[in-house]
């Protein structure tokens, strides 16, 4: 509703100025053809006098450039706090995030790191300590994986309903990200085989820092210093980062420039006054670093107003623990599950996309998806998920999430 | 002829593309043989020299490795708490605007909010307070501190939330002692592999 909204105020803006503009677009034209230069061309056009050219076929189009654009018509965004920014989930297809919409969980800011000055220092329980530059990183054995990164501070509800899956869980993103193996280096620098843990330490302003388990370093860990292609984005990392398959987002430490084997965890302010969670019973659970599967239907959801009729319910389904096997959505509120169709590929540890055809008669109800992960795990609804917790909410919240749709086609959000 | 050749190009393309889908599924699962085995060193990199680790190497570990020399007191930290910490964290150290610091001993006070976590009642290690105010604060100049600042300061909210005496010293030796009465609620992660949730 809110895009068409956009679109038709734009297209009025267009009309208006057109008439008073028509002169303006014929002597850009002109200047092309008496310099024959693509470029000043481009440069005498301004993408808003280009979006009201009415018939792209009578105008010549904007020649090749250095950098690709997002359509202007197109505005995805990310939905920034003061301390992160969620991704815009309702607005994408597939399954990759755009470099520029991952979202963001930053503890003092985005660092501005000098990439010729990078160093990543490696000691602790090893047999060489060792400085490894970014072009050092770069000469090792690469690896490229595709996979989600999430926040494990993910669920938010609303009592109204008026909540989009930005606002819901935004804070989960997926990119293919490209380093060097962490146990390539672990190998390099000659690692204690007593060592059980290790200190990552970012280089920004809160110096972060998160203990790992070693055996999480030999497994699957990844200095990442490219997403999707190109060098890692600085709110991702830049130019070096942590990756962690299917782990909670803040230990996969942004802008790593230390690394120290331990014989046990240091007990750092973000694993152990934050990223725990009470289970009930007086307890915090803490290093509970995998994200459990979860889902959520993307389109339709709030502020959607669909028709009676055809509609393609999509989605998108993960679990740190492996790969999703099966999607299930309910169109009526829970009574009875059909499986989703999940696209190809479906990767470990990866966000999974799904799709699941549906002929609503206009009454209302409610849709609903839930995952069901390669060890069996089956997301909970938020009353069980509550209960397994002793009643408390916080970190690694992943509950089914409901849409009600209205009889005039408004979706909402609703908690289940 | 070209037509031809352009349809062949990019149909290797697409069985290329597919290869290397399958690879990075087997790479996934960290069966991928590499072309040739790792020598033992590559050789990347160079020795890290003692004096630029200890530079980088502030962290402090629960048992107190890490601590450099120094004392701090209580009082001393009142001070330094009052010109470099209230602004953020609230005059007693309770009323933020950022995060509270201090516990409220008395339950029946209307400051006690849900959102309670203090270093008296969530905090399950006094040396995490020392290692996370030396590299980290203050917020607007993190890692402005002096050792002997961050000792106060540790002494000073250590004795606010009621876990030491005002006169104690608080230095390498003093501070992995103090008892932390969340330690005990601190369980490791019991969710497993499978369908039970947790």
């Amino acid at each position: 509703m809110r895009d068409k909204k956009e679109d038709k105020s734009l297209i009025t803006e267009k009309k208006i100025s057109r008439r008073t503009l028509l002169g303006g677009a014929a002597t850009a034209a002109v200047v092309l053809a008496q310099t024959a230069s693509g470029k000043s061309f481009q440069a005498a056009l301004t993408q808003s006098e280009l979006l009201w050219i009415e018939d792209p076929t009578k105008v010549p189009g904007v020649p090749p450039g250095t950098l690709g654009t997002r359509s202007p018509f197109e505005k995805p965004v990310k939905a920034p706090s003061d301390i992160s920014s969620r991704t815009p989930l309702q607005d994408l297809f597939g399954t990759i995030t755009p470099s520029d919409l991952h979202f963001e969980r930053n503890h003092n800011g985005v660092p501005a790191i000098d990439p010729a000055k990078y160093e990543l220092v490696i000691h602790g329980m090893v047999k060489k300590p060792m400085v490894f530059n970014l072009a050092d990183l770069k000469r090792f054995p690469s690896v490229s994986r595709i996979a989600f990164l999430e926040c494990s501070g993910n669920y938010r509800g609303a009592a109204d309903g008026k909540i989009t899956p930005q606002q819901i869980c935004g804070l989960t993103s997926q990119s293919e990200w490209t380093g060097v193996k962490l146990s390539t280096l672990f190998r390099e620098v000659g690692v204690d085989p007593k060592s059980t843990w290790f200190l990552a330490e970012g280089g920004d302003a809160a110096v972060m820092t998160r203990s790992v388990p070693v055996q999480k370093g030999w497994e699957d860990a990844i200095l990442a210093y490219a997403q999707n292609g190109e060098a890692i984005r600085p709110e991702q990392g830049y130019p070096v980062r942590l990756f962690l398959p299917g782990w909670e987002g803040n230990i996969n430490v942004k802008w790593i420039r230390r690394i120290e084997l331990s014989d046990q965890p240091y007990q750092t302010r973000q694993e152990t006054s934050k990223y725990t969670e009470a289970v009930g019973g007086g307890k915090i659970r803490q290093f509970s670093f995998t994200i459990d599967a979860r889902s959520i239907i993307t389109y339709p959801s709030y502020p959607n107003r669909v028709e009676k009729g055809w509609i393609e319910i999509r989605g998108i389904a993960w679990s740190g623990r492996g790969k999703v096997v099966r999607v299930e959505v309910s169109t009526d509120a829970g009574k009875s599950w059909q499986p989703a169709a999940l696209q190809d590929p479906v990767l470990d540890k990866a966000h999974t996309a799904f799709r699941y055809l549906w002929n609503w008669n206009g009454q209302p109800t409610e849709i609903l998806s839930r995952t069901v992960d390669e060890t069996g795990y089956t997301q909970p609804f938020l009353k069980d998920l509550l209960a397994a917790r002793g009643g408390n909410m916080g970190y690694h919240f992943n509950p089914v999430t409901a849409w009600y749709i209205q009889g005039d086609g408004q979706v909402l959000f609703k908690a289940t | 002829m070209i037509r031809s050749g352009l349809v062949v190009s990019i149909c290797a393309f697409f069985l290329v593309s597919f290869t290397s889908l399958q690879s990075q599924t087997t790479h996934n699962s960290g069966s991928l043989a590499d072309t040739l085995d790792y020598p033992k060193s590559f050789g990347f990199g160079r020795p890290a020299t003692d004096r630029e680790i200890a530079v980088l190497d502030t962290d402090v570990r629960p048992d107190g490795k890490g601590l450099p020399a120094g004392s701090g007191k209580a009082a001393k930290g009142k001070l330094v708490y009052a010109a470099k910490c209230s602004g953020c964290h609230g005059v007693t150290g309770i009323e933020g605007p950022n995060d509270q610091l201090v516990v409220i001993k008395n339950p029946a006070d209307p400051k006690v909010k849900a959102r309670n976590k203090t270093i008296g009642n969530y905090w399950p290690y006094s040396t995490t307070v020392f290692d996370y105010i030396k590299r980290a604060m203050p917020f607007n100049q993190p890692g402005s501190l002096t050792d002997q600042e961050v000792y106060d300061l540790t002494a000073f909210l250590l004795h606010e939330n009621g876990l030491i005496r005002a006169e104690e010293v608080i230095d390498a030796k003093t501070l992995p002692k103090v008892v932390m009465p969340a330690r005990d609620f601190f369980v490791p992660d019991d969710r497993k592999d499978g369908p039970e949730v947790r």
